[in-house]
């Protein structure tokens, strides 16, 4: 109930902000010749120049740390695990590289592929590098992340900078994605689709007071190419067939745009624990409005342990071109029942245990800790009924529902 | 279009501008006698910084969950060993309220220096410590002569210079 | 007219570093326990995310990706 009314006022905020205020002044501007990337470049410029100001407080690079993860998902027929390994090291006095190797192995026998194919299995692999570089109060990144399955390899160019300022109270970040998609399909030769992705990100954080920080990210993602599956299909009431129910492909839009928005704070409380507070906004150009707000519990114990519990609830409409059941065969240009499309609400359930172990006079290691976490997510779609539902005519099934367990177990070591 | 020249053009301006006011706020000499103080020290005597007076004095301000401050600690050490012979003391201030950390740091780093316990940060405050950690170098005449704000490695023998210089004066 | 106050509007950001901060350096020892990180575990955060974001339509804006890990 309470996301729902932040939602409606948010949405209604960004839409009187877009009404009278970026449409007038976009007019304006165009009227008076006045071209916009030389705003733009004005914000570029702030931002790099503020490399140049006064160190009161060196910031500093991330610790040199590795860390060795294995996850495991398994929920609504589709199991998913793999290792995952990220390791980062200081060069010299200013430069921190770091290189992530990442596997997903999936078995999926979802509804989407009882219903309509068989049981299958894949392997995702993504590997990362990157680099931080430090300057005064100023840190430059840059990363490259290559993901690759069988009938889809995604490259990503990530650029970042962040500044510290007002004595190190603010912290004020830009970064820049770009990411080039190649689609196949593994049961049509002739497919090979593409697709760029561009995202902008503003990130803020601020000290609040001696316990507090807080942070406030907005981030813009365009999209356009292929952005379909190739394999997914929407079903259509067809007098014509026995069942009833036709199908064909699914078709959507060759562009999206979104925009996100978060605001998140941590307090400590006074015994030595912390709360933290998530919060979400989000729409697109698909009619997708979404809200999210975590809730979360950090308690250390004695010397070693720290355990942590989190609540987060999710909520989102349907995009406008999604229908579980549509009237008859190309009823629309654009068509969808991927069921992530359908208007649905998730919530999950965290609890997690750390237990850190270190000594000083260890030779290459400073401290290290292990983890387990454990979540239960719930996913109740609210437009995609479960077709394979026996005694229903078809689009009167009930609404389908799936709950997933997600383990995630590591090592850290900081050296 | 991105229009590179006038985007060279601005960003000269701006780098000018704001290097010329940089530049007044990035001094690190000091000058005038260091503010007089009185502490507890790690050992339970009070610690008079004019008490001081004819011999070199470093004033490190530190904090032990301040991550410079602990990498600086061991070398502070060796300094001192090395020079607290020759006329220099170095005072380690601890500026955290409950000095329960700080004590167990120093039983893992132990020094031999005097640590002392600035828990309502008056020191702290009369310095105008604007880093963590901070480092002050008084000369023999109880003059500030020199401030080092942060900690990054190679900082050090910056450290020996000053303390050379001053008790060579 | 307008480019000269937007110049004068960076050069005071980038002078304003000199700010008298509330918080003050030696006041940070809560801030600087590790409990106070919006992603103090970077692998594990980057994971729940990408299941979320698997899930779940939205995108953009997740807390802990500050560290440069442009992982999808």
């Amino acid at each position: 109930m309470a996301l729902k009314v932040v939602k409606v006022v948010v949405v209604a905020v960004i839409n009187t902000l877009r009404k009278h205020l970026v449409k007038p002044l976009a007019k304006q501007l165009a009227k008076r010749r006045i071209k916009q990337t030389s705003h733009f470049q004005w914000g570029l410029l702030a931002v790099g120049v503020l490399g140049f100001c006064v160190p009161l407080m060196a910031a500093v690079l991330p610790e040199d740390r590795a860390d060795i993860l294995f996850h495991s998902y398994d929920g609504g027929g589709l199991t998913v695990n793999g290792p995952s390994l990220l390791a980062r090291k200081q060069v010299g006095k200013s430069l921190s590289v770091w290189g992530k190797y990442y596997v997903d192995s999936l078995t999926s026998a979802t509804i989407d592929v009882v219903s309509s194919a068989s049981e299958y299995t894949e392997e995702r692999i993504e590997q990362s590098v990157g680099f931080d570089f430090l300057h005064d109060k100023s840190t430059i990144s840059l990363g490259y992340t290559n993901s690759a399955e069988n009938d889809f390899v995604a490259n990503t160019y990530n650029f970042g900078i962040s500044h510290s300022m007002f004595g190190d109270l603010t912290t004020v970040s830009l970064g820049f994605t770009v990411g080039l998609d190649d689609v196949s399909s593994s049961v049509d030769p002739n497919l090979n689709e593409s697709a760029e992705r561009f995202k902008y990100r503003l990130n803020l954080s601020q000290v609040i007071t001696k316990n507090m920080l807080m942070s406030a990210t907005f981030e813009t993602v365009t999209d356009e190419g292929f952005l379909e599956s190739p394999y997914r299909r929407v079903r259509f009431l067809d007098p014509s067939d026995a069942s009833g129910v036709g199908y064909q492909s699914e078709e959507y839009p060759e562009t999206r745009t979104s925009h996100a928005l978060a605001v998140n704070a941590l307090y400590y409380l006074p015994y030595r624990a912390a709360v933290k507070i998530e919060t979400r906004v989000f729409t697109d150009t698909w009619g997708i409005n979404a809200a999210m707000y975590e809730l979360g519990y950090t308690h250390p114990w004695r010397k070693h342990w720290i355990f942590e519990v989190k609540y987060r609830a999710y909520t989102q409409d349907q995009a406008e071109f999604y229908n579980d059941m549509f009237n008859g065969i190309d009823e629309f240009i654009y068509r969808a029942r991927d069921k992530e499309l359908s208007s649905l609400n998730t919530t999950s359930i965290g609890l997690g245990a750390s237990y850190e172990f270190g000594s000083k006079s260890w030779r290459f290691i400073d401290r290290g800790s292990v983890n387990l976490m454990y979540d239960r997510y719930q996913i109740d779609y609210q437009n995609f009924r479960n077709e394979t539902a026996v005694g229903f005519t078809p689009g009167t099934e009930p609404l389908y529902s799936q709950t997933a367990d997600i383990v995630r177990f590591f090592v850290s070591v900081w050296y | 279009m991105f229009n590179v020249k006038g985007f060279a053009k601005r960003l000269g301006v701006v780098v000018a501008a704001s290097m010329l006011l940089g530049s007044i706020a990035q001094a690190e000499i000091l000058e005038g006698p260091a503010p007089d103080f009185t502490l507890k020290s790690r050992s339970g005597e009070n610690v008079k910084l004019s008490e001081l007076r004819g011999d070199v004095v470093m004033i490190n301000f530190w904090a032990s969950w301040c991550a410079p401050c602990r990498q600086e600690m061991p070398l502070l050490e060796d300094m001192y060993k090395k020079y607290s012979d020759l006329g220099f003391v170095l005072l380690g201030v601890n500026v955290e309220e409950d000095s329960s950390k700080a004590i167990e740091l120093l039983r893992e780093v132990p020094v031999s220096f005097p640590v002392l316990f600035d828990n309502k940060n008056d020191v702290t405050k009369l310095y105008k410590v604007v880093a963590m950690p901070s480092t002050v170098m008084v000369d023999r005449d109880g003059n500030m002569r020199y401030l080092h704000r942060g900690y990054l490695p190679g900082y050090e023998a910056e450290y020996i210079k000053q303390i050379k210089e001053l008790i060579r004066e | 007219m307008k480019h000269l106050l937007l110049g004068m509007a960076v050069v005071l950001i980038i002078s304003g570093c000199g700010i008298e901060p509330w918080v003050k350096p030696y006041e940070r020892a809560n801030l600087a326990d590790p409990i106070m990180s919006f992603d103090r575990d970077p692998s594990a955060t980057s994971y729940i995310n990408h299941v979320h974001e698997s899930r779940e339509l939205s995108r953009g804006a997740e807390s802990g990706q500050g560290g440069g890990c442009g992982c999808n």
